[in-house]
């Protein structure tokens, strides 16, 4: 007898479609009938794909019977709503771009469909991933699986839930300043945000062009592992892509700490804000790597205390710029009965843009107008370069990073959005991860007061394999598992 | 430092974002509360220091410049809200002569 088909990992999935055992319909099925009885109270979905299914999952079936399936064949995938699919609509959680059905599909999709995964759905997002609760979403908030009244963390809140609730094997994300590994951590699962310029960004609604990384969601390393080395590599269409080497997927005996040094930045084992049980689900988390062969070391990242203030400039400079396509002259909503060209610009933007992306469009145009850009943008971009630096010292030091991923277990949803500052502080363990370009993982390690905790992994730039094989002991060490969510 | 009402409304012009009532003291008091916090960044000595845009290091790419088939009109037009003879349609922004 074969236990629940939506709490398969890949590997036993794909062990199972060879085997005949199950049809990569079934499996399909399996979620969607899982969706139909959940998301009406998760809302990890913002709208399905029955056609791409139905095809993708009777092309993985027909690969499969004729022995050639390729290694994600008949895969349940989510897609979160920042990522071009050729025409399906997709919106970056946006009224602006509502009805919007891209002319092309995101290379990082593509690479996957290539790979034989069937596309279940568009999660939910902070519009245009601005957001740590994807309460920002243009269309409604998505639910914690564990805890319906709390937020599921965000932007990538969706992706997130989806993977927790058994609703998708494997979801996509993008994390600008800990948008997929924060999420992954309030939900119970595994997020990894890649070395900036591991994954191709052609295709990805672009909100902080420097900072920006897709990557995946799952509920085991190495599901994710296989599924980020699946979409990797240097892309034509994106020249900040590369082939670098550091991505050699562990094989299923690879993977210890042993003699590996752990360094713990003690700017984020002590940062304000930080929740005892998270701390103590850390601590735990530490002895179980000490106990597996790995030397802890304390190690320091001066700058961290201004970290948050260089991301508040630097990333709503870049949204600035890159929202200004929106206009409703080309695609998404217009107000077309404006009186001249100005104004319509005006009202499209003021009616199709929510709260936080409107504040950040403010904030970043201000940073960047005349008068203040040598004050706010040239200083932040100055103390990035010492924020890089700060990482480049400590990895003298040791080999990875290790710490919590979130100050905080998933919060109440409304509790943080009337002081964006507050919100805000949900990134400062991760988004010095983006400032620096370095690859993370987040991966589950326990729970306080029956939320989970994420373990937060950093390496060097390029050093995927780094994190990913702290990441593998620790899960194997732990034996904790990203368990799927009952709900309800 | 504090964003003025009057600051609120040439930004919401530079980033052609419209305001509605209510809009100007909602974005002085948030604004005003973030910028606080990025203050901080005036205490970093950062005289040494040069700025990072780019944090990986990538040589720029060079292709051969040789056509290649992008969208067709058709398809870049599918999703305009106004269009008129294969064209976007906008507001006139010349007076006739």
């Amino acid at each position: 007898m074969i236990d629940d088909l939506t709490e398969l990992t890949i590997k036993d999935a794909a062990r199972l479609l060879r085997l005949g055992s199950i049809s990569s319909a079934e499996l399909v099925t399996a979620h969607v009938e899982r969706i139909e009885r959940l998301d009406p109270h998760v809302k990890a979905y913002l709208r399905f794909t029955p056609e791409l299914w139905e095809s993708q999952a009777d092309e993985a079936d027909r690969k499969i019977g004729q022995g050639e399936a390729p290694p994600l064949a008949g895969i349940p995938m989510a897609v979160k709503d920042v990522l071009c699919v050729r025409g399906v609509e997709t919106t970056a959680g946006s009224q602006i771009l509502r009805g919007f059905k891209p002319p092309y599909t995101a290379t990082a999709v593509a690479r996957l469909f290539e790979a034989g995964a069937v596309m279940l759905g568009v999660t939910n997002c902070d519009e245009f991933a601005m957001g740590s609760s994807t309460e920002n979403s243009g269309y409604f908030p998505t639910r914690n699986p564990w805890d319906l009244d709390r937020v599921p963390g965000g932007s990538s809140g969706g992706s997130a839930a989806a993977v927790a609730a058994g609703e998708a094997m494997i979801a996509l994300g993008s994390d600008t300043g800990g948008s997929i590994r924060q999420p992954a951590a309030l939900c119970g699962v595994v997020g990894m945000k890649p070395t900036y310029g591991r994954v191709s960004r052609y295709g990805l609604i672009a909100f902080a062009s420097s900072l920006d990384q897709i990557g995946p969601f799952a509920r085991t390393v190495d599901d994710a592992a296989i599924t980020l080395s699946l979409m990797a590599g240097f892309d034509p269409l994106d020249a900040t892509s590369s082939d670098r080497p550091g991505l050699e997927v562990l094989n299923s005996s690879g993977g210890t700490v042993k003699g590996m040094r752990l360094g713990v930045p003690r700017e984020y084992y002590d940062v304000k804000g930080i929740e005892p049980g998270v701390k103590a689900a850390l601590d735990a988390a530490l002895f179980i790597l000490r106990n597996a062969g790995a030397e802890i070391v304390d190690v320091s990242l001066p700058h961290t205390d201004y970290g948050l203030a260089a991301y508040y400039i630097i990333a709503p400079a870049e949204c600035s710029s890159n929202l200004a396509r929106f206009d409703g002259v080309r695609y998404g909503l217009a107000e077309v009965d404006a009186p001249n060209i100005t104004d319509e610009y005006m009202q499209t933007r003021r009616k199709g843009f929510g709260t936080e992306v409107r504040r950040r469009v403010m904030l970043g145009t201000y940073a960047l107008s005349s008068g203040y850009y040598d004050a706010y943008y040239l200083k932040a971009q100055k103390v990035r370069t010492l924020i890089k630096r700060d990482f480049d010292e400590a990895f003298k030091k040791c080999d990875a990073i290790v710490s919590a991923t979130s100050p905080t277990v998933a919060f109440p949803i409304g509790s943080k959005t009337q002081d964006p500052l507050s919100m805000y502080l949900c990134d400062v363990l991760t988004l010095g991860g983006n400032l620096a370009g370095l690859p993370g993982i987040s991966v589950p390690c326990g729970t306080s007061d029956g939320l989970p905790v994420g373990l937060q992994v950093l390496g060097p730039q390029w050093g995927e394999s780094v994190v990913l094989r702290v990441a593998r002991s620790y899960e194997e060490a732990s034996e904790i598992r990203a368990e799927v969510a009952s709900v309800v | 430092m504090p964003l003025s009402r009057d600051e609120v409304r040439h930004v919401a012009m530079l980033a052609r974002l419209g305001l509605e009532p209510g809009d100007e003291d909602f974005y002085a008091e948030q604004l005003s509360g973030i910028l606080e916090h990025i203050d901080r960044l005036q205490q970093v000595d950062t005289e040494e220091i040069p700025p990072t845009a780019q944090v990986v290091e990538i040589a720029s790419r060079l292709r051969e410049d040789e056509p290649r088939p992008g969208l067709t009109q058709e398809e870049a037009l599918a999703n305009a809200p106004a269009k008129v003879d294969g064209f976007f349609r906008v507001p006139a922004i010349q007076e006739e002569a």
